[in-house]
């Protein structure tokens, strides 16, 4: 993307190489580039840390993304973020003395924020209360999973990326995801089929 | 295929990472086995109750705007602000009738985004050294450039019979997307047309004036358009139906 177009193009590759690019182009192609992926890494931060860290996890990923921005060497930027509030929440599981990492999250007050209504089709008071019951409840659930196959769940059905990307971003092979994937789906369908079955 | 590979597959072949020959081998298995008729639509239920739930967190705005507050911006004149506040109220109005959703977010804003960026990039554009990335005349030069770089590779007619010099492309962020900017020049006012993908500006007035400079919003074949230039409105008008009756011939 960055090859030989006259000399501003030069000035950028000085730039990416750390020569001080110009910090408002910068910013305008992180504006453009990276912040749509706010809700992606926001919601990964939250099935993988406590609420109350979430969001500050999710700024300092954007603040070292920004950091690191000039020698992003292209490609998908999505897979990009979400490897580095990884390694964010990582470290911030890792300093925090009563957390073990691995251990169950529990999801408290999450009837209060979801997705608001507008924007989807109109459906009766009713049915949407039930999909309420039904996200909070998954919720729960996701979470309760142990930390490597709740990650690779969220990655592939939240966040939408390939096994390729998920692989990247976990540091796991390709077929460790897979099989992490097809775990985690059992153990969910389990926990759901054992809920239902206590209702 | 038997019952242990089949189901190892399935996955993949719910994720849609698998190709079209192992995806039938699967298909073809599980409709003559039971269990793995059965397993498979589970799996499938399970990914539709995940994806109908809509487990998804949205970022609180508070969030983006902390985010957003941390990162070099260019410098507003107050003149400008203050002209965008009218306009964000003038907007903020006659949208509480259309929609909730761009209330809200103008509230957030207090000015219009798109067309604060769309500003904001021309006055950069006009400083030494900024106007284009790619600076040719050649329409054959410039819209390869555009090439794999934005969603939306526009057109880019020659229109020096009609008095619009091609200067030359360039990439610009408008609304949170990298868009094609176009450089035409006319005498010796420039005129930078955006070229958008969808409807981002749909609630843009078709001609607005913005800080001494004419700006000029149509939208076709589901790219928004903008130009702004400080020619007159008429020339810009002109240079506007120029634009859009070339594009058509060359047929993108």
């Amino acid at each position: 993307m960055r090859i030989g177009f006259g000399a501003r193009q030069t000035r950028r590759d000085a730039a990416a190489s750390g020569a001080g690019e110009d910090e408002e182009t910068k910013a305008n192609r992180f504006r453009a580039l990276a912040l749509p992926h706010l809700n992606d890494v926001y919601t990964l931060a939250r099935y993988l840390l406590p609420r109350a860290d979430a969001e500050d996890a999710v700024q300092e990923c954007f603040l070292r993304a920004f950091r690191y921005f000039g020698s992003f060497g292209g490609g998908p930027v999505k897979p990009w973020l979400l490897a580095i509030l990884r390694n964010v929440a990582r470290s911030q599981r890792a300093g925090a003395a009563s957390l073990v990492f691995g251990e169950e999250l529990s999801v408290g007050g999450a009837a209060q924020e979801l997705p608001p209504l507008w924007g989807e089709a109109p459906e009766s008071p009713e049915t949407s209360l039930i999909k309420r019951e039904d996200a909070v409840r998954l919720r729960q659930l996701i979470a309760g999973l142990p930390a490597e196959f709740r990650e690779v769940l969220v990655l592939r059905e939240l966040n939408d990326l390939s096994y390729r990307e998920i692989a990247q971003v976990t540091g796991a092979p390709e077929g460790t995801v897979m099989s992490r994937l097809a775990r985690a789906r059992k153990m969910l369908r389990e926990a759901l089929e054992a809920q239902e079955e206590k209702a | 295929m038997n019952c242990d590979e089949a189901r190892d597959l399935m996955h993949p072949l719910l994720d849609g990472e698998l190709d079209a020959k192992h995806a039938r081998a699967v298909e073809v298995h599980a409709e003559g086995c039971t269990g793995c008729a059965a397993e498979l639509s589970s799996l499938r239920d399970l990914q539709k109750t995940i994806f109908a739930a809509q487990l998804c967190y949205p970022a609180p705005e508070s969030l983006r705007l902390r985010i957003e507050r941390a990162l070099p911006r260019p410098a507003i004149r107050p003149s400008r602000r203050e002209w965008l506040q009218g306009f964000a109220l003038g907007a903020g109005l006659s949208a509480i009738a259309a929609s909730g959703v761009f209330v809200a977010v103008l509230r957030e804003d207090k000015e219009s985004p798109i067309l604060s960026d769309i500003v904001s990039a021309h006055l950069r554009a006009l400083e030494p050294d900024h106007l284009t990335d790619v600076p040719s005349s050649d329409r054959h030069s410039v819209k390869p450039w555009f090439n794999g770089k934005v969603d939306a590779a526009p057109p880019v007619p020659d229109l020096s019979a009609e008095g619009f010099a091609l200067i030359g492309g360039r990439l610009d962020a408008i609304g949170g997307k990298m868009v094609a900017a176009i450089v035409y020049k006319k005498r010796a006012h420039i005129i930078n047309l955006f070229v958008a993908p969808g409807a981002a500006g749909e609630r843009l007035p078709a001609i607005e004036k913005a800080q001494g400079f004419n700006v000029r919003h149509w939208t076709e074949d589901g790219v928004s358009l903008f130009a702004i230039s400080d020619l007159n409105a008429a020339e810009l008008a002109d240079f506007a139906a120029a634009f859009s009756a070339a594009a058509a011939q060359t047929g993108k």
